[in-house]
């Protein structure tokens, strides 16, 4: 009823509103004749006037004359003479330097985006893309190529070059283009291998926005590979056990001396593969083998390690798949289930003590994870037994309850034929 | 002579002999079972439909005394309810017994409750003077699922917790007093550990303190009329008197009532045995309702027509038509017998029609959306 009632005070009030509105006159437009005619324009000289309306930069109050001069207030060529200020097309060598007058005023940046960054610029010039740059090296990149020229939006944008989801693909622009490197003599294999590994899938199939993309290693403005000796720190900085135990490992100084780059050593560069304990086998996944000799001291104590791995890992599938049977027949066993994640857990732990290339911290592990491993079988198995004595009560008690039955009809047949007679 | 009665007596067994007749001297048991020697159950061919009250009445005394022993182990707090039942279900000697009994013995006491109700329609055994007789079941069935609404919510699992957020959510929406209603049920805005505590005392006190009452009245109600013949019967049994018949209420019928039950007992017990009614997991009220979520079976016939109704029909917002109509439709129900002693010929037809329409409704509406997604 209420809502009756205020229906029919809008039927009356809305169409007063809207005259009301339509009275007010509308704020004026700023007039822009640089996407009046660019519109018009065939690439590379087009801005359409939905790429400038989506520009962060447009957004924020920016124009076209903010970077490129001239007055888009006046019409025609006026706007772009040079009494105007007009500065035409930015020379590449120049943008990195447009884009700091702002982006390094920490006073300017600060009344759009406090939390931004200010050190871009500063950091391009440590790049090996800017310090290239500074050679006149025409071919590097700079703000633009990563970021986009006109209709450029911020990086949390995922339709942004530069969201996380994208910034692999905009490297690969570049240094996946074999031509276009052919001056650098890198590889430019990079991207295709980082497509197969477990970081991209991580990212793009789990969608894990902090999983490890190009800028994540190598540095976004600042972008460089990282060097052999800190090769260990960048992987440290997600993998922090992994790298606490090595650390502490002989592997460390004996990579060190042969110059070789720690992590990588094992795990590979752009293509890292999820590691498995096929990795401490012999098979064409292995990696111990790659340096040890078959026999000698260590491959004894990888022997073991493996073997300890496997016996838990079986220890843990073997209590999953009776736990398994029991839930299917309706025991309740949700404790023990939920405690085989703490073998899971003592599982994934052991293969991260791997780095500390001992044997005995990887037994210490695999013996905690056995021992719950153990007790969740027990739990399943005695949920088992309790299944088969539960059916076989049921069977005692479906006899009586059909003797009974039958004693009963017996009971009523002989009564009705006694007051029959 | 007494059924324990032997030639050869016992010390023990005269002692019994002793009590029964200090009893007897101030009771006086032949006067006092002299109606159920007297009572006689009529006979014909759908006499059988007779013993679905019965089995109703044994399920729920196995209610009573399985709910007893739960409540020796079961704590009503939003951080116990679930452990505790899951304590029954592991630690308790038999507890998963008594617990899966329980259970499966109210989802048969409300399946046995709608084929009574069904049966007393479709034989019109709701006919003068046996209105109050209806009555008083038709209380009772909305009883039944009172109890399975309220005991629903007690392991305090994640389904059940939001089922009860539905279902209260529905009955908020009636009109005036659906809010009152909603927070007299929750006891505050939101389902808490408070709505458990309530629905506790619900389950094991309110409900069933008015059920015993009204058991006892149908009972004796029962008692007090007889048997119902079906209209069609009673005609033939005029026309031909001789083709009339009937059994002895005790020990006949009373004998055939017991093998029923032991049967209901089987069945339950391979139930209980073989499905386990599971526990499922502990409530989050913090996680997302799990998609797809459905009421019990009783209620889905209800829960899949409100799905089905558009959000406005006309200008009536199309939940409240559905609730309403539902309401009106449990009333009208309630009050078929009154209906019935003033219809006559094709109205009485109507009233048939209207019973196998409900029935097949219900069936549909329940097989569709246990299908649905």
């Amino acid at each position: 009823m209420a809502m009756w009632r205020n229906n029919s005070i809008w039927r009356y009030l809305l169409p007063g509103l809207l005259l009301c509105l339509a009275a007010v006159p509308a704020p004026a437009q700023t007039t822009n004749t640089c996407v009046e005619c660019h519109a018009s324009l065939d690439p590379p000289l087009q801005v359409t006037a939905e790429q400038f309306a989506t520009d962060i930069h447009a957004q924020k109050g920016l124009t076209c004359a903010s970077c490129h001069g001239g007055d888009p207030t006046l019409a025609d060529m006026d706007a772009m003479s040079k009494k105007a200020g007009f500065r035409g097309k930015i020379e590449k060598k120049q943008i990195p330097e447009l884009c700091g007058k702002c982006h390094a005023d920490g006073a300017y940046m600060r009344k759009y985006n406090p939390s931004l960054r200010t050190d871009q610029l500063a950091q391009y010039k440590t790049s090996v893309h800017g310090k290239l740059l500074a050679q006149g090296d025409q071919k590097v990149a700079v703000c633009t190529d990563c970021h986009g020229l006109h209709g450029l939006r911020p990086a949390s944008d995922t339709r942004s070059q530069v969201h996380p989801l994208n910034v692999a693909k905009t490297c690969s622009k570049c240094h996946a283009d074999a031509a276009y490197m052919k001056d650098h003599h890198i590889p430019t294999d990079q991207f295709a291998k980082y497509t197969t590994s477990v970081h991209y899938k991580a990212m793009t199939e789990g969608g894990d926005l902090s999983a490890p993309t190009c800028t994540t290693c190598h540095g976004n403005h600042g972008a460089a590979p990282p060097g052999v000796d800190s090769v260990q720190n960048v992987c440290s900085n997600c993998h922090v056990f992994q790298s606490q135990l090595y650390e502490k490992s002989t592997h460390k100084a004996a990579f060190q001396r042969s110059a070789l780059p720690g992590c990588m050593v094992c795990h590979g560069k752009h293509d890292i593969s999820h590691p498995s304990d096929a990795n401490l086998g012999t098979g064409p996944k292995a990696v111990c083998m790659q340096c040890h000799k078959p026999g000698d001291v260590c491959d004894q104590a990888r022997v073991k390690i493996l073997g300890s791995l496997t016996q838990l890992e079986e220890d843990i599938h073997n209590a999953d798949k009776v736990l398994a049977v029991a839930e299917a027949s309706g025991m309740e066993v949700s404790e023990a289930k939920l405690e085989q994640d703490q073998a899971r857990d003592a599982l994934t732990k052991a293969r991260v003590s791997i780095h500390r290339f001992q044997l005995d911290p990887v037994n210490q592990d695999v013996q905690a994870g056995m021992k719950i491993a153990a007790k969740n079988l027990q739990a399943g198995k005695e949920a088992l037994r309790e299944r088969d004595y539960r059916r076989m009560g049921l069977a005692a008690a479906l006899l009586s309850i059909f003797l009974v039955l039958a004693g009963l009809r017996l009971y009523i047949g002989k009564i009705e034929q006694q007051k029959a007679r | 002579m007494t059924w324990w009665s032997t030639g050869n007596r016992e010390p023990s067994v005269k002692l019994l002999q002793q009590a029964y007749d200090w009893l007897d001297e101030r009771l006086d048991f032949k006067d006092l079972i002299a109606p159920l020697v007297k009572k006689t159950v009529p006979m014909h061919g759908r006499s059988y439909w007779y013993f679905l009250g019965g089995i109703t009445l044994f399920l729920f005394g196995l209610q009573v005394c399985t709910g007893i022993l739960l409540l020796l182990y079961y704590r009503p707090s939003a951080g116990e309810a679930f452990e505790s039942v899951q304590y029954i279900m592991t630690r308790v000697q038999f507890g998963w017994l008594i617990r899966s009994i329980h259970s499966w013995a109210a989802n048969l006491m409300i399946f046995t409750a709608f084929a009574h109700m069904f049966s007393v329609l479709f034989l019109k055994a709701y006919r003068k003077p046996r209105e109050l007789t209806w009555v008083t079941g038709m209380l009772l069935l909305f009883l039944a699922m009172g109890f399975g609404f309220s005991g629903y919510l007690l392991p305090w699992n994640t389904l059940a917790f939001f089922a009860t957020k539905v279902g209260t959510d529905i009955a908020g929406q009636v009109p005036v007093i659906g809010k009152w209603i909603m927070i007299f049920l929750r006891g505050g805005e939101e389902v808490t550990g408070a709505t458990l505590t309530r629905f506790f005392g619900f389950h094991v006190a309110l409900l069933p303190g008015i059920t015993t009452v009204l058991i006892g009245a149908h009972i004796f109600l029962v008692q007090r009329f007889g048997m119902s013949v079906p209209p069609e019967v009673e005609e033939r049994w005029k026309e031909a008197p001789a083709e009339a018949s009937e059994m002895k209420f005790f020990p006949s019928f009373f004998l055939r009532e017991m093998m029923a039950w032991y049967f209901a007992l089987a069945v339950l017990g391979v139930l209980a045995a073989l499905l386990p009614w599971e526990l499922g997991t502990k409530a989050d009220p913090f996680a997302a309702a799990p998609l797809g979520i459905k009421p019990e079976w009783y209620f889905l016939f209800m829960f899949q027509t409100l799905k089905l109704i558009p959000a406005k029909v006309w200008f009536v917002d199309g939940e409240l038509l559905g609730i309403l109509t539902f309401g009106a439709a449990g009333g009208l129900w309630v009050l078929l017998p009154f209906f019935d002693g003033v219809a006559r010929g094709r109205g009485r037809r109507m009233i048939l029609g209207v019973g196998i329409f409900a029935l097949a409704f219900i069936l549909a509406m329940t097989v569709y959306g246990y299908v649905a997604k």
